[in-house]
């Protein structure tokens, strides 16, 4: 784990659920989960956000366009629509997520998932 | 054991104002589990970032929600001006706090007219709403609107509020405060409100931790966190305690939220003895890069922005999280347990706006 900004850590895919189980231990509450693809680096920054009180606290996961990321819905249900949105929307693969909505998450017709143009 | 079935709420029910689906598994009349989905109504806000630079994106932030499109628009240039470096003239913060109040108070008043009128109760639905025009008559005043007024620049606010004008917004405030309690006391009292409300729907702290629920459906089970009390804008300069209940139910929800009307009004007061004079924005230069995560308490609770900018004007990520997508898991669990009658009510306690939801 490498703090990379104020309240901002970066950690290994090895390192995700144990870093998970111990917010969930602590009960911390589960803020966010971000998936963004910027253009310059080409890979997937999966950002999880946790907050206690007034503390607030970010894990970075860097994933790769083709890797798999275990789904953290089995310790934080609320992660189920996050994933879900992830993979749908960005083409994230999660493994494991508790329930797996198939892109069905958001009614849409226009293709999935929205990566910048020349990666499509 | 009784007769199972599965019984499909929404996405078109009287009681739901925007469209969410539910399929409830009964027994009887009693609910077992309930299995939310959202989708009929995305707009792909998020990826407009391909197509507008990071000025338009304001309008676009503004347009995620009709009630609070004022604090989206500032949400989303809060994280700017962090990514910039650029330092807002105190005058456009506490202007920033007088409008965030106002759209607090006529969202707190719109939902407890839904509230009423999701129980029949039409006289209070129609006198809540009542109450809520002359928020929006203020708006209309102040910035040319009364749904989406778009004040919000990156660095500042765009119009000014004389001085005389935020006087008379006090003046008028004073005078509907008395009103306000006047209905509001109907819904704390009376009896037939309270039969609908209390014990129904429990959610726990633990619960409400686990299940990340935000807002006034997270203070309502005595979770005491309000992302004001972080001092963004003026909150810094003012004197608020957090509104809580430990009752953890239906009517907890209801009490919070009132609670927070009248400290609306009393933040506003504060905020035009403090204003300062001066400057309301601003100039900015430049294009942005690097990242920032803001927090701000909507209406309904916490919003989380993530914005990450590249040096050129289109942003590489604009991510919105809203408290209602926040707040979903949390209605599930208020919903395993509950009568079939109290699902439309439970649906509300959460204040859902699922326009927020999807973006």
């Amino acid at each position: 784990m490498e703090q990379i900004k104020d309240n901002m850590y970066q950690i290994d895919k090895a390192e995700l659920l144990q870093v998970i189980m111990e917010k969930k231990n602590a009960l911390w509450r589960l803020c966010q989960i971000c998936c963004s693809f910027p253009k310059a680096e080409q890979h997937y920054e999966v950002t999880y956000s946790f907050s206690s009180g007034y503390d607030f606290v970010q894990y970075r996961l860097i994933a790769e366009k083709d890797e798999w990321v275990p789904s953290i819905s089995r310790v934080y249900n609320s992660a189920v629509f996050y994933e879900n949105e992830m993979h749908e929307l960005w083409g994230l693969n999660v493994e494991n997520i508790k329930v797996d909505l198939h892109d069905k998450l958001y009614r849409i017709d226009v293709e999935t998932p929205f990566l910048p143009k020349e990666e499509n | 054991m009784g007769n199972r079935s599965v019984v499909p709420f929404g996405p078109q029910h009287p009681v739901l104002p925007e469209p969410i689906h539910l399929d409830l598994v009964l027994e009887d009349e009693k609910v077992l589990a309930a299995v939310p989905s959202i989708g009929f109504i995305h707009r792909g806000l998020e990826s407009l970032t391909d197509k507008k630079d990071f000025n338009e994106m304001v309008y676009v932030a503004e347009r995620i929600c009709g009630i609070c499109s004022f604090q989206h628009g500032m949400a989303y240039c809060m994280a700017l001006e962090e990514i910039m470096n650029v330092e807002v003239p105190r005058r456009a913060d506490y202007l920033r706090t007088i409008w965030s109040e106002m759209s607090r108070l006529h969202s707190h008043l719109l939902w407890l007219g839904l509230l009423a009128d999701g129980f029949g109760f039409e006289s209070l639905f129609m006198h809540s709403w009542r109450l809520r025009e002359k928020i929006l008559d203020m708006f209309e005043i102040s910035t040319g609107g009364r749904v989406i007024f778009s004040v919000n620049k990156i660095g500042g606010v765009l119009k000014d509020m004389p001085n005389d004008m935020l006087r008379d917004f006090v003046r008028q405030l004073n005078d509907m405060e008395k009103e306000i309690r006047d209905t509001t006391k109907i819904f704390l009292d009376d009896y037939t409100v309270k039969s609908r409300l209390v014990g129904v729907g429990i959610l726990t702290g633990e619960d409400a931790i686990r299940r990340g629920a935000v807002g006034p459906m997270m203070r309502a089970s005595g979770i005491n966190v309000d992302m004001r009390k972080n001092g963004y804008c003026a909150y810094g300069d003012l004197d608020f305690d957090v509104i809580t209940s430990n009752n953890c139910d239906s009517y907890a929800r209801c009490e919070v939220r009132i609670g927070e009307i009248f400290q609306s009004i009393d933040i506003i007061r504060q905020c035009v003895e403090k204003i300062p004079d001066g400057e309301i924005d601003t100039k900015v230069v430049g294009m942005p890069n690097g990242e920032a995560s803001i927090r701000v308490e909507q209406p309904r609770g916490e919003a989380y922005y993530h914005v990450r900018a590249n040096g050129t004007k289109f942003l590489d990520r604009f991510r919105v999280r809203t408290p209602t997508f926040a707040n979903v898991p949390a209605l599930v669990q208020t919903l395993q347990g509950a009568q079939y009658g109290d699902v439309p009510l439970l649906v509300l306690t959460i204040d859902p706006c699922i326009s927020c939801t999807e973006r």
